[in-house]
């Protein structure tokens, strides 16, 4: 395992190869559940689905470092994250993106893949 | 009051996360190990919703509950627990579960043990949701024990306003010759901590860790709901 930083071109190729099948997406957003155990003034707020079924027709990375957005476009809507800095470069079947802050804390998930997570 | 548990009995710690018995317990339970108990850790969870990843990131989301377990295994031979286990709930959902699968599970884990006290967090004073949910599922199934067989439950408690509410812990432990297993039981969750610092490295730092960490302490809980 190892996370290396997101280069968009790859991600894009990995992206249009998941395209147009049943997929399962694990999509995550958090502070951290000790936020404002830590500190009052922050806002505690995390959300996550896990083993959603989802399909898209169309998908796409932004390409500005070192923040990236991924939009999906669904037959009913969109899936959209944004805050994403690394992926998983060794899993060639799924796609594992994060966005870690400068502490290396998790902040958002974004994952496909063709079996559950 | 100092603590007192039988010894060569066995108690029964419950938490949800991997971690949550290092820095509160781990000294309580290796003192009780050491003078012949017995421990059955359940862990509720794996701790796979964990933030931790590293700089740069050493694990990811789908790896963490790996990485997560061999933590916890190391923790537990650190301290010397004797019966781990891993309870196959999912970290952040405790407060969601089927009560009948949790405090069943729970129940079950007391009826088959009939440990001579409990540990867990003190519910609604514990900060992490999962602690609260954690802390009130084993209260709901002690409470389906008759008085007379319901062994002492010791909690852990550490929201901002915990004392105002609920006092001073009444029970303390003098961990003091199981600092190397409490350090050790951290140093195992290396993912989730920074060191606090290590025995034998300079007399100031033996000083400081001494202070911090020979003294455990609890809250009785007492507040069982009437059945």
């Amino acid at each position: 395992m190892a996370m290396q930083l997101i280069d968009p071109a790859i991600i894009q190729q990995r992206i249009q190869d998941l395209q147009d099948q049943d997929l399962y997406i694990h999509l995550e957003m958090t502070t951290g559940a000790y936020a404002s155990h830590m500190d009052s003034t922050k806002h505690p707020a995390a959300t996550f689905i896990s083993n959603a079924l989802i399909r898209y027709t169309t998908g796409s990375i932004s390409e500005k470092a070192p923040h990236f957005r991924v939009g999906l476009k669904t037959e009913h809507g969109w899936v959209y994250s944004e805050g994403l800095t690394h992926y998983e470069e060794s899993d060639r079947e799924r796609l594992i993106l994060a966005g870690h802050d400068t502490q290396g804390k998790l902040v958002v998930a974004f994952q496909l893949s063709k079996e559950p997570f | 009051m100092m603590m007192t548990i039988p010894a060569n009995s066995r108690v029964l710690v419950v938490l949800p996360h991997p971690d949550d018995e290092c820095y509160s317990l781990s000294g309580t339970l290796a003192k009780h190990i050491a003078g012949g108990g017995q421990v059955t850790y359940a862990c509720l969870t794996l701790g796979e919703m964990g933030r931790n990843m590293g700089t740069p990131p050493f694990t990811n989301r789908v790896d963490l509950p790996r990485i997560r377990k061999g933590e916890l295994e190391k923790s537990v031979a650190a301290i010397g627990i004797q019966d781990l286990r891993m309870m196959g709930f999912h970290d952040k959902t405790i407060e969601f579960e089927d009560r009948v699968v949790l405090d069943g599970a729970i129940h079950d884990l007391l009826t088959e043990l009939k440990p001579s006290a409990v540990f867990t967090f003190y519910p609604g004073y514990s900060v992490h949701p999962d602690h609260d949910a954690t802390g009130a599922a084993v209260v709901r199934a002690m409470g389906r024990l008759p008085e007379s067989e319901r062994p002492p439950l010791y909690t852990i408690a550490f929201s901002h306003n915990c004392t105002d509410e609920i006092g001073f812990p009444d029970t303390e432990n003098d961990v003091g010759d199981f600092l190397q297993n409490k350090l050790d039981s951290i140093h195992a969750h290396r993912s989730q901590f920074p060191s606090p610092g290590e025995l034998g490295k300079s007399k100031k730092m033996d000083r400081e860790l001494r202070e911090r960490f020979s003294r455990e302490r609890f809250w009785t809980f007492r507040d069982f709901p009437r059945s």
